[in-house]
């Protein structure tokens, strides 16, 4: 084919869509920008506001991962660094950049509609299902996903009416010792009054101040040496009216200083007394458990058994794995509400097929070498299609490996582009052209609407002293546009 | 990124109170700067366009600011890193025993000379932070 174009011909930018708004999207097309500037990128979005779970999975508490264009200017005139969020604004403010919210791939879109008009198509649209246990009484009321009380802090919209037993809560038991659990047991042993400063929307916080939780129980299959959490969190947790109890010494080493820097670093911090006084309210880490059954009384939750495993090879080991220790008593944990916090997982946007783009349920991924999609069968890569984020490589990873993970894609991309345009598979009409064959049918927000709906938010949270308050249904978040 | 000057700026060091760093990129490349007291290599880094990031905006929050001081003498005068910056530095991508992240680290006299790496943001392996345990 490419012995039929003619070299007078000016070369069109290089266009590429991303799907979804994350850490992962938008630094892709950071790199993508830097290294190919002659390229035009059209950001699709199902959310009318962007950032994924930097906006609705971080913590509140965590404002530092998200923003300081929310601080006042003058601290902003004495930090020139920039966070993630601002990053990602100066993209957004491109004008070879795109966005296009409130568009659900897949769904309000077919993928087979974008195909001819992308010389490339990147996949980073995260992973936001749930993962279930399997266990006798996974439906009793009281018992839900990590995911689903994250969503409800976030003011995700369609998570505002979750029903959580707050009030009348003693003990909490969270399942699974990721850093996820503990933002779960740090929200619920917050101390209100700090989360107002906060961008917690108020319903939340509402809750949050008749929350009388006491004690949240995080437990593990493994020990603290392979659990997934990571030291700041756990540091996080230890405060002057939350404690957090020292793990047994037996599951640490003699000499702690054989272990990798930041489990021996770990082991230290969980070793720590508690201080006195002693704080009202604790975190308890329990190991070596397994969830077996959740059990009623009158139809409601009160405790969870949980049975024993043992270590197969050396417990010391980082990745030492478990089996199941029948010999051992189980253990019974009283539970007021309980949380899954085993992981998110992605699945298969709709239509993925007709791209010839695989999807690997058992992992949650679409396979990939480097970014660049290959089939599954044997791995040949399929041209034009690329994946970055937690799409890519599964539910793990801070917003740093994200970020290392989206410019190893961005990079792959970059080398592909002098070959993607000799193969000349589309028009490189982009949303013009898409966007032509959906009329009237959805209502897109672009990025300048996005930025009214955040005005508006932080018009509400100066009232209340806050950075923003953040609108948690997609219909008010419309309304503020069209009135 | 075309509007990168927006990036930080950081202060013209005083006439006689000049220090030199120099940044050693991820291809090898070396850049050698005259800086002021004060200033964090972070900002420093980007001031000049240097490929680092900063996630967090220098709040010691993420780790993307990874560098390593060259030198493990010039390592030595150097204020001991903070507990919050440990923390951090458990996660970051290919540490080294001079590992150090660059918006904790500020110019002084005595780092004068300084040399530091930018190391290359390869994929993190290590089986961490928010994943099913
Ligand atoms: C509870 C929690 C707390 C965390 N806390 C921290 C922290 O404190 N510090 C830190 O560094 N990291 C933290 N992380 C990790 C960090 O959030 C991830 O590394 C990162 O967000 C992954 O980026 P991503 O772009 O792959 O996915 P996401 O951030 O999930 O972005 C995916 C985007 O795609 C959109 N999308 C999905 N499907 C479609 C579709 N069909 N059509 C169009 N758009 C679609 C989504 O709406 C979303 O906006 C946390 C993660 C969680 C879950
Ligand atoms: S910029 Fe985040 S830790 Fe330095």
């Amino acid at each position: 084919l490419s012995s039929l174009s003619s070299p007078s011909i000016p070369t069109r930018p290089f266009r590429l869509a991303i799907i979804g708004s994350g850490p992962a999207g938008f630094y892709a097309a950071s790199r993508v920008l830097r290294e190919h500037n002659k390229t035009v990128i059209d950001m699709y979005e199902q959310l009318p506001v962007p950032f994924g779970l930097v906006r609705f999975g971080v913590a509140p508490d965590h404002p530092e991962v998200k923003v300081t264009s929310t601080l006042p200017l003058q601290n902003l005139a004495n930090r020139p660094s920039q966070n993630c969020q601002d990053r990602f604004e100066e993209i957004a403010s491109l004008p070879n950049f795109n966005f296009i919210g409130n568009i659900r791939l897949g769904q309000d879109i077919a993928l087979s509609t974008l195909r001819p008009h992308y010389d490339a198509i990147l996949f980073a649209y995260g992973a936001s299902n749930d993962r279930l246990l399997n266990i006798p009484g996974e439906n009793l009321p009281n018992i839900l996903s990590a995911r689903e009380f994250v969503a409800w802090y976030n003011g995700l919209p369609g998570f505002s009416n979750l029903p959580l037993p707050l009030s009348k809560a003693r003990n909490a038991v969270i399942i699974g010792q990721g850093n996820v659990a503990l933002d779960v047991a740090r929200i619920l042993l917050s101390d209100v009054s700090e989360l107002r400063k906060t961008d917690t929307p108020e319903p939340v916080l509402a809750a949050l101040s008749q929350n009388t939780c006491e004690t949240v129980h995080i437990v593990g299959r493994r020990g603290p040496i392979q659990a997934a959490f990571t030291i700041k969190e756990l540091r996080e947790l230890t405060t002057s009216s939350r404690a957090l109890q020292p793990v047994p010494r037996t599951y640490f080493p003699a000499d702690l200083k054989t272990l990798p820097r930041a489990r021996k670093r770990i082991a230290e911090l969980l070793l720590k007394p508690v201080p006195s006084p002693t704080p009202p309210r604790s975190t308890e880490l329990h190991f070596l458990a397994a969830p077996t059954t959740f059990n009623s009384e009158d139809g409601v939750l009160s405790s969870t058994t949980f049975s024993r495993t043992r270590f197969i090879n050396d417990p010391f080991d980082p990745i030492a794995r478990v089996e199941a220790d029948n010999t051992a008593q189980s253990l019974t944990l009283p539970s007021d509400i309980a949380f899954r916090s085993i992981g998110y997982t992605a699945s298969a946007i709709p239509g993925l097929e007709a791209l010839d783009v695989p999807f690997n349920s058992a992992r949650g991924i679409i396979p990939n070498t480097q970014g660049r999609v290959v089939t599954s069968g044997n791995g040949e890569v399929v041209p034009g299609m690329y994946v970055a984020g937690w799409v890519k490589r599964g539910p793990t990873g801070v917003i740093a490996t994200t970020m290392a993970d989206a410019f190893e894609t961005a990079d792959a991309i970059v080398a592909d582009i002098g070959q993607i345009a000799e193969e000349k598979q589309s028009d490189g009409g982009g949303w013009e052209a898409v966007s032509a064959q959906i009329r009237d049918k959805v209502r897109t927000v672009s990025w300048a609407e996005w930025k009214a709906i955040e005005a508006e938010e932080r018009r509400r949270g100066e009232k209340l002293g806050k950075p923003r308050e953040k609108i948690t249904s997609v219909e008010e978040m419309l309304k503020v546009l069209d009135g | 990124v075309s509007s990168r000057s927006r990036h930080g700026h950081v202060e013209k060091p005083k006439p006689g109170e000049e220090r030199k760093v120099t940044f050693i990129d991820k291809t090898g490349n070396s850049h050698t700067f005259e800086v002021a007291d004060g200033a964090n290599l972070l900002d420093i880094a980007q001031a000049y366009d240097l490929d680092v990031e900063g996630a967090c905006g220098g709040s010691c929050a993420c780790s993307t600011c990874h560098i390593i001081i060259n030198d493990s003498d010039m390592y030595d005068k150097l204020s001991e890193p903070s507990d919050d910056e440990n923390d951090m530095l458990d996660l970051a991508f290919g540490l080294t025993e001079t590992s150090r992240l660059g918006c904790q680290v500020e110019m002084t006299k005595e780092l004068d000379g300084l040399v530091v790496k930018l190391p290359a943001a390869t994929r993190n392996l290590q089986k961490s932070d928010f994943e099913k345990s």
